[in-house]
């Protein structure tokens, strides 16, 4: 019943020119709208992000994906294989983590292993030459039971079952929520490693910090892509001058920058203010002047304002600001 | 085939190594039987009795030493009137009230006839019939001693018999052992209760913790997953059938007068098909909780409506006719059909064909409902 990835005919790998198809496609849940014409290709060899809030769709998009799901409209193809048509052959080649820790709580972390190891058709053994980099970090609990493994060991060890059987293809459904900021950079550590070695990845994330370790990411939201780049370049397309504001009154001047007659965008960032200016083609020098001439008629005077380049989360709120204005 | 096996290794890791599914697979049936069946028999011992002795002659003494010495019953209260009888009838000081009027040894002596009246607390149907039997059996005896020690007069000479009137009804045999007609009962309740339960919320528990949607995107088929779902526990099921029916065995001391191979033949289907109903009911719930509540419904009614508790006979017609569809029904029939009255393939082929369609027809509709894709 196990089947070896490849089959006979020829090797698969070489007749998909794109690792991910999707086109078209629309899932929808009684008359809620989860995924809504969505079109996207993702490469061989990708690091491909899916970025988004929760509830933008890509838990579904993911699902269907890993042919969990049957698209209402639209085909999605994995590895040249339609996840519907195809779903046997594609099951025994894609890796899939789900976001929600999916592994027996009361199974120790060998024993996980070993099982979807098994249900794979082959053994630790055979699969510890990918995962080795990984299980090296958690062979010293590997008698532990998987539901008494700190978050970050449990993702180590989701990814170990997801990657045992060798799969062309790795799905990462928003795989470091809730896990601590230094696992989180262990944890991208090893997907790049895994890209090294050419294995084709996909992954969503809320956290836009990790959105820049990708080759290109998608930005999603309320069921629609609103763009596909490389994080370079969507933060470079940012299309209105961007300024960071930094004032005591950091709450104030939201406030006061909101009412600045040519005010396009206002979001607090961190410690400072991230605005927006509606005039492109304008002089950075003379909008900073407005603007401190605008805040000291205001009462704000510790006004420091300074030019900076949109990152991707700029991109993605303004972006996502169109989205709801329109 | 591999793939099955290794489903199944998990299946009993787990079940192992949870204290808790170890504990209520392994004592709880053991501990429900012996408590159950000691508890829940239908043998009426020590029932408080008043007797109101109007008479207070000979005879009635001698009646009231009868009852007494029986085991069955306990005078309670002996008066000569019937004043507050009622009312310890009701606040259920005593369960029956016996009233011998005056005149009664008269009446016996003369004409060989006399009524006594037996009057019981009927609020338990149950109880209150069992209660009415073992006092007419008491009666009965004593009618039967009478006739032949009483002084005969003039008019009785010629008559043969017993000389108190009584309306007797067939009914159960006294010296049945309710035990070995509850005991085959109760396990197959316990059986089945562990058996659909461990089925229905091993896979719910799966949904929960999201495994099952990482077993989904494996190549097992749906024909390995539920193969090696029901296989683990339709073992650890029939492991507690064979525990409950050694401890009937030896405890209880039930017989087993017909085939234990023809018994645990039927035993082997009949958990398909529970174990198929779990499986069935696991398909569309999506907590352990819904689950529960589910499974615990469905099994009321199978348990209720199983003529376990009520005969079938007496249920109206459509509640007859559901029965026929109610596997507890045909396999509770069997039990007590091979173990006690020793029948053999004959008697069960039909119950057993019963089973065996309803098993295959519950495992196809649970097949076809357990989908590895959300449509």
């Amino acid at each position: 019943m196990t089947r070896e990835a490849g089959g006979s005919a020829g090797d698969p790998r070489a007749v998909a020119a794109h690792a991910v198809e999707v086109r078209d496609f629309t899932k929808r849940f009684g008359q809620v709208t989860a995924v809504d014409g969505v079109s996207v290709d993702i490469a061989q060899g990708e690091l491909f992000g899916f970025i988004g809030p929760d509830g933008a769709g890509k838990t579904t998009l993911f699902r269907t994906m890993v042919t969990l799901l049957v698209p209402d409209a639209g085909s999605v193809k994995v590895l040249g294989r339609d996840v519907v048509d195809d779903l046997w052959e594609l099951r025994a080649r894609v890796g899939y983590m789900p976001g929600r820790f999916s592994l027996y709580p009361d199974l120790s972390a060998m024993e996980n292993l070993q099982f979807f190891a098994s249900v794979f058709g082959t053994s630790v053994e055979a699969g510890m030459s990918i995962i080795e980099p990984i299980w090296r970090q958690l062979a010293p609990f590997a008698g532990r039971r998987a539901g008494a493994l700190s978050g970050g060991m449990k993702q180590k060890l989701a990814l170990c079952c997801a990657l045992v059987h060798a799969p062309d293809i790795l799905f990462l459904d928003e795989p470091t929520t809730g896990v601590d900021a230094v696992s989180r950079r262990e944890f991208w550590d090893l997907l790049d490693r895994l890209r090294a070695g050419g294995l084709t990845i996909v992954v969503s994330t809320p956290y836009m910090d990790e959105a820049i370790r990708c080759d290109r990411v998608a930005l999603m939201q309320k069921g629609k892509l609103l763009l596909v780049d490389t994080p370079q370049a969507i933060g470079d397309a940012y299309p209105r001058p961007l300024f960071a504001v930094r004032a005591t009154d950091r709450l104030g001047t939201l406030g006061v920058l909101r009412r600045f007659p040519h005010a396009a965008a206002v979001w607090p960032f961190g410690e400072v203010v991230h605005y927006t200016d509606a005039r492109a083609g304008m002089a950075d020098a003379s909008i900073i002047a407005e603007l401190e001439t605008f805040a000291g008629a205001s009462g704000v005077d510790d006004l420091e304002v300074q030019a900076i380049d949109a990152g991707i989360e700029d991109a993605f709120m303004w972006h996502m600001m169109a989205q709801e204005g329109v | 085939m591999r793939t099955i096996l290794f489903l199944m290794r998990k299946e009993f890791l787990q079940v192992f190594r949870d204290k808790a599914t170890v504990f209520q697979i392994f004592f709880i049936p053991v501990a429900q039987l012996l408590i159950l069946t000691n508890a829940a028999t239908f043998d009426i011992k020590r029932t408080a009795l008043a007797v109101v002795d109007e008479d207070r002659s000979t005879v009635s003494a001698g009646l009231v030493q009868r009852l007494e010495g029986g085991g069955r019953f306990r005078i309670a209260r002996y008066q000569p009137t019937t004043a507050g009888i009622e009312s310890a009838l009701l606040d259920r000081e005593v369960t029956a009230v016996l009233r011998i009027p005056h005149g009664f040894e008269e009446g016996l002596v003369r004409e060989r006839h006399a009524p006594v009246q037996l009057q019981f607390n009927a609020e338990e149907g149950a109880a209150a019939g069992i209660v009415q039997a073992a006092a007419l059996a008491v009666l009965g005896d004593y009618a039967r001693e009478l006739g032949v020690t009483l002084p005969r007069g003039a008019a009785g000479a010629m008559a043969v018999g017993a000389p108190l009137e009584l309306r007797t009804q067939g009914w159960f045999n006294p010296s049945r052992n309710y035990k070995h007609y509850m005991v085959p009962a109760i396990l197959v309740s316990l059986t089945t209760i562990i058996g659909l339960l461990l089925t229905a919320q091993n896979i719910a528990r799966e949904k929960e913790l999201g495994t099952l949607d990482q077993l989904n995107v494996t190549p097992i088929t749906k024909g390995q997953f539920i193969t090696a779902k029901l296989l683990p526990f339709w073992i650890l099921s029939l492991v507690i059938f064979t525990m409950g029916l050694m401890i009937g065995k030896v405890v209880f001391g039930i017989p087993t007068r017909g085939s234990v191979p023809l018994v645990f033949f039927s035993a082997g289907i009949y958990l398909v098909v529970a174990l198929g109903i779990g499986l069935w009911i696991s398909t569309f719930t999506r907590t352990q909780q819904q689950t529960m509540f589910v499974a615990l419904f469905i099994m009321l009614i199978y348990l209720l409506m199983s003529g376990l508790f009520t005969p079938v006979e007496s249920m109206p017609r459509w509640a007859q006719w559901m029965a026929e569809v109610n596997p507890v029904k045909h396999f509770v029939f069997i039990m007590r059909a091979v173990l006690v009255k020793g029948a053999g393939w004959e008697t069960v082929a039909k119950p057993l064909a019963i089973l065996a369609a309803g098993g295959v027809g519950v495992l196809a509709l649970a097949v076809r409902q357990y989908s590895k894709q959300v449509q």
